[in-house]
């Protein structure tokens, strides 16, 4: 069990006071993780001022799949859900590490075990900030921060799981499989008739297989260093133990050495981890929101195809001279369907491009300054001991 | 102030187009390149009384540094009567450091060069350029082991195997820790040999090429192994006898079988009165050094195997960030995209050099002396070994004597006579055992006092080497990123 108090890392965000959200605590049972939803708000629409409620991951997805099957919301990029929170990578380490342990001095041990709880936390800390995150968009979207469905997951203070039984008999779940395995068909499959979503389909289609790649690529990357950091720790334990055993002036540089490492396999390590948040998190974030964004191509291709299905009955009732005024009716609605879903999409796909722009440049210049802050860490570490090997 | 000369070696690989049918045999050529310099020499401490091998000479063993060179000079009485000219007379105080007596030869590596040649078979070029020690102060007498001061001579795997084995085959036994040549590998050789020029067999020929480089200037570095005649044959004489014998056996299977007769030594009733507490000490140290050594050495391995997998991957993810900024349909984002996919691409090449620094500096100096190590204690085994001799000479006396005692009292004046002779015999050998145990438990005394303080600079030397490219990949990885970072600053 563990509880960990956190900062709300994203204030980009969080920036109208009158819903300010965060998740300040959270607490890991076994595999489950206990999110603590915190509201702040001025808006009358909710009951207090200032309230938490406990959430779990599939309250989120709930939250998320509700908003997903609004006919209302079709025209609007739904923040992608966040991705349930994975231990494996964590928990199969520890496990290997604890087979391992006759091989390794005490301290060794206890060293990797220290890493690998800092990458539990680490692992923690990100599926935090990603839940984080989505209620953020979602508070932050004029109309997505109305919905109802939002309010009663910010404050019901009850168990949504009922809810959720619900929600779950209602739609099935056939729906989303229906999305995920149909939309490359058929946006491909549309004729395109506005150039704007013609190149934005165009655009999404090969920036997504793109981005995923630089996102597997990124993870390897990441990967690599955290073995190095950690080749570091076995280095520096067995120059310990050379400089435990040796009894002349020789002693002091391998103890030095052996703390160089040491130090050394902290910065690696931060390197790591700050290389994983600034671009292979940022990376994996946009991927699942250009899929959101597919999602409303796809939304309104199906919208389209409604439409130009509806025209084709109309015809077909005009030959027949057989209720007109239905298909008169049920195309005008396809119609304004389509607009208002194209309208909104183009609102919607814009503030998307300006919201990945803004959000790569941040993460770039960040991540480009720690890294030299880092190195530089990394010079100093290393030609002080140079000088204390050189003068002995 | 007197001068030493300096041996500087280099070796090149020198790779040639070897008809078919040559293939079988080793047809490695290899170039060292030899040169003696002048240089003066470090702070040398007098020499002291050799005569005993008692305690009390083990702490100034540690104390003077180049007090070796001078031990070594008399010990070794294999050849050259110029030698003794180079000791210096009786023991001396052993607390001031006065000025050093020898001209002493001090090899070093320079670079290395790659020769074509016309005939078949991939040779090496041992590049050899000797300069003529000056004559300084009273102590000094030039000594020029060298017949000419610059020269080059060609050598193959299988030479360097031969001097090895011969170096081995005298030196060992007395107590001397001859450095181990490096090892045959069957595959990477192959694949040279078949002419495959790719990466893989150009990476094996450079981790020979060094390793044979390294091999040699740790055998010329010992004062009595630079001396002998077989390596000075090796580094001058222009045609090298071909080494045959050494085919069947590397340098590596003659220390599995040193090893193995060392084993079969222990495994023997040999529980040996150690008088002296220090080969026991010594012993010990050295088995534990062993363990930590190839310990780090594994781990080491692995950062290496890392490190090359951080280039790959690294490499990899340029190519999708440079194809990810060709998709991106925003302007400025798409420039910098392609500019961190560039910064990826020189830090992978960065990654790629930091893994051969680790590997050539850092991994191979471990795996070097995790091989010393064996002949170390391979010389602790001769040693045992030499004991053993002593006493079983010593017990076989003690039988004579008692077989001839009782025949004092039998009337066989012939085979009194005999046993009488045979005693005589026995008292020779039981003295020259004694003398022989003596003379190696001092050599190894010398030799383990010597090779500690090498490692010791050894390590250090390498090890700030290896620091210093790590601070160098660092630096670059900082003047990389800062050139990016006003590339992410313009996006807008």
């Amino acid at each position: 069990q563990r509880k960990e108090s956190l900062r709300s890392v994203s204030v980009d965000l969080n920036h109208d006071a009158s819903l300010l959200i965060d998740i300040p605590d959270a607490l890991c049972e076994r595999d489950k993780v206990k999110f603590t939803v915190h509201t702040k708000t001025t808006l009358s629409s909710f009951q207090k001022p200032d309230f938490s409620v406990p959430r779990q991951h599939e309250d989120f997805i709930w939250l998320h799949d509700t908003l997903v099957e609004t006919e209302d919301y079709a025209g609007l990029i739904i923040p992608p859900a966040p991705p349930k929170p994975d231990f494996d990578s964590p928990r199969e380490k520890m496990h290997k590490l604890g087979e391992g342990e006759a091989t390794m001095t005490k301290e060794e041990y206890t060293k990797m075990k220290q890493e690998l709880e800092a990458e539990y936390l680490a692992v923690f800390k990100k599926t935090v900030q990603v839940h984080e995150i989505f209620l953020q968009r979602l508070s932050s979207h004029p109309v997505l921060s109305k919905d109802r469905n939002f309010q009663i997951f910010l404050e019901y203070d009850q168990d949504l799981s009922v809810r959720r039984k619900n929600a779950k008999e209602m739609f099935g779940g056939f729906f989303k499989n229906m999305v995920k395995s149909a939309d490359e068909v058929l946006i491909s499959g549309v004729k395109e008739v506005d150039d704007f979503f013609e190149q934005e389909k165009t655009f999404l289609l090969d920036y997504y297989s793109k981005i995923k790649d630089s996102t597997a690529k990124a993870e390897k990357m990441t990967r690599a260093h955290k073995n190095i950091a950690d080749d570091y720790i076995h280095i520096s334990a067995t120059l310990n133990s050379l400089a435990a055993d040796d009894m002349t002036a020789n002693k002091k540089n391998l103890e030095k050495l052996s703390d160089l490492f040491e130090k050394f396999r902290k910065v690696e390590g931060r390197v790591a981890s700050d290389q994983d948040l600034k671009l292979t998190e940022l990376l994996r974030y946009y991927m699942r929101d250009i899929q959101a964004a597919k999602d409303l191509l796809y939304r309104r291709a199906r919208a389209l195809a409604d439409y130009e299905n509806s025209n084709k009955a109309l015809d077909k009732a005009r030959l027949k001279s057989k209720d007109i005024p239905q298909a008169e009716e049920h195309q005008r609605q396809c119609l304004q369907k389509f607009d208002k879903l194209s309208e909104s999409g183009k609102k919607e796909l814009t503030s998307f491009k300006g919201r990945r722009v803004v959000a790569f440049r941040k993460n770039f210049i960040e991540m480009a300054e720690l890294e030299i802050k880092h190195a530089k860490n990394s010079v100093t570490l290393l030609q002080g001991c140079i000088e204390l090997l050189k003068s002995n | 102030m007197s001068l030493c000369t300096e041996l500087v070696l280099d070796i090149t690989y020198h790779q040639v187009k070897a008809p078919l049918f040559l293939v079988a045999q080793d047809l490695t050529l290899f170039c060292i390149c030899v040169n003696v310099q002048s240089q003066p020499a470090s702070l040398a401490a007098e020499d002291i009384s050799t005569n005993s091998n008692g305690p009390k000479q083990d702490s100034l063993f540690d104390d003077d540094p180049e007090d070796l060179f001078a031990e070594a000079t008399e010990e070794v009485s294999l050849d050259s009567p110029e030698r003794d000219v180079l000791l210096s007379d009786g023991p001396s105080p052993a607390i001031t450091p006065i000025t050093p007596p020898t001209s002493v030869i001090t090899p070093r590596i320079v670079s290395c060069v790659f020769i074509e040649e016309e005939e078949g078979g991939d040779s090496f070029d041992i590049h050899i350029s000797v300069s003529d020690p000056e004559k300084v102060g009273e102590y000094m007498t030039s000594m020029s082991l060298f017949k000419r001061s610059e020269f080059a001579v060609k050598r193959r795997f299988s030479d360097f195997l031969g001097l090895h084995s011969k170096l081995a085959s005298k030196y060992l036994h007395i107590g001397y820790i001859v450095p181990p040549a490096p090892e045959k590998s069957i595959v990477g050789m192959t694949k040279v040999k078949v002419g495959k020029e790719d990466q893989s067999s150009n990476e094996f020929v450079e981790k020979r090429r060094s390793a044979l480089e390294r091999y040699l200037m740790r055998t010329v570095k010992h004062p009595i192994l630079l001396k002998d005649p077989d390596v000075l044959q090796f580094l001058e004489s222009s045609e090298l006898p071909r080494a045959v014998s050494t085919q069947a056996l590397s340098s590596a299977g003659l220390l599995r079988m040193v090893n193995k007769a060392a084993d079969a030594v222990n495994k023997m009733t040999i529980k040996m009165n150690e008088s002296d507490a220090w080969f026991e000490e010594k012993q010990q140290h050295f088995e534990n050094l062993d363990v930590q050594l190839r310990k780090l050495h594994t781990s080491v391995e692995s950062l290496v195997c890392h490190r090359k997998e951080l280039s790959v991957n690294t490499a990899q993810f340029a190519k999708s960030a440079a194809m990810l900024g060709n998709s991106e349909d925003h302007t400025a984002l798409s420039r910098a995209l392609s500019q961190l996919a560039e910064v990826e691409e020189k830090i992978d090449q960065l990654h790629q050099d930091q893994a051969n620094a680790d590997f050539y500096l850092f991994s191979e100096l471990l795996g070097d002396y995790v091989r010393l190590l064996t002949a170390v204690k391979g010389v602790f085994d001769h040693r045992m070994k030499t004991w053993q001799k002593w006493q079983d000479s010593q017990m076989l006396l003690q039988k004579k004597r008692e077989a001839e005692a009782k025949l004092q009292f039998t009337n066989k004046p012939d085979k009194l006579q005999q046993a009488k002779d045979e005693i005589k015999e026995l008292e020779g050998k039981v003295q020259q055992g004694e003398r022989d145990f003596e003379q190696i438990s001092k050599t190894i005394r010398k030799e383990v006092s010597r090779f500690e303080k090498e490692r010791v600079k050894d390590f250090k030397t390498i090890i700030i080497k290896y620091l210093e490219s790590l601070v160098q990949t660092q630096q670059q990885l900082i003047k990389y990123w800062e050139a990016f970072l006003p590339e992410a600053k313009a996006i807008s």
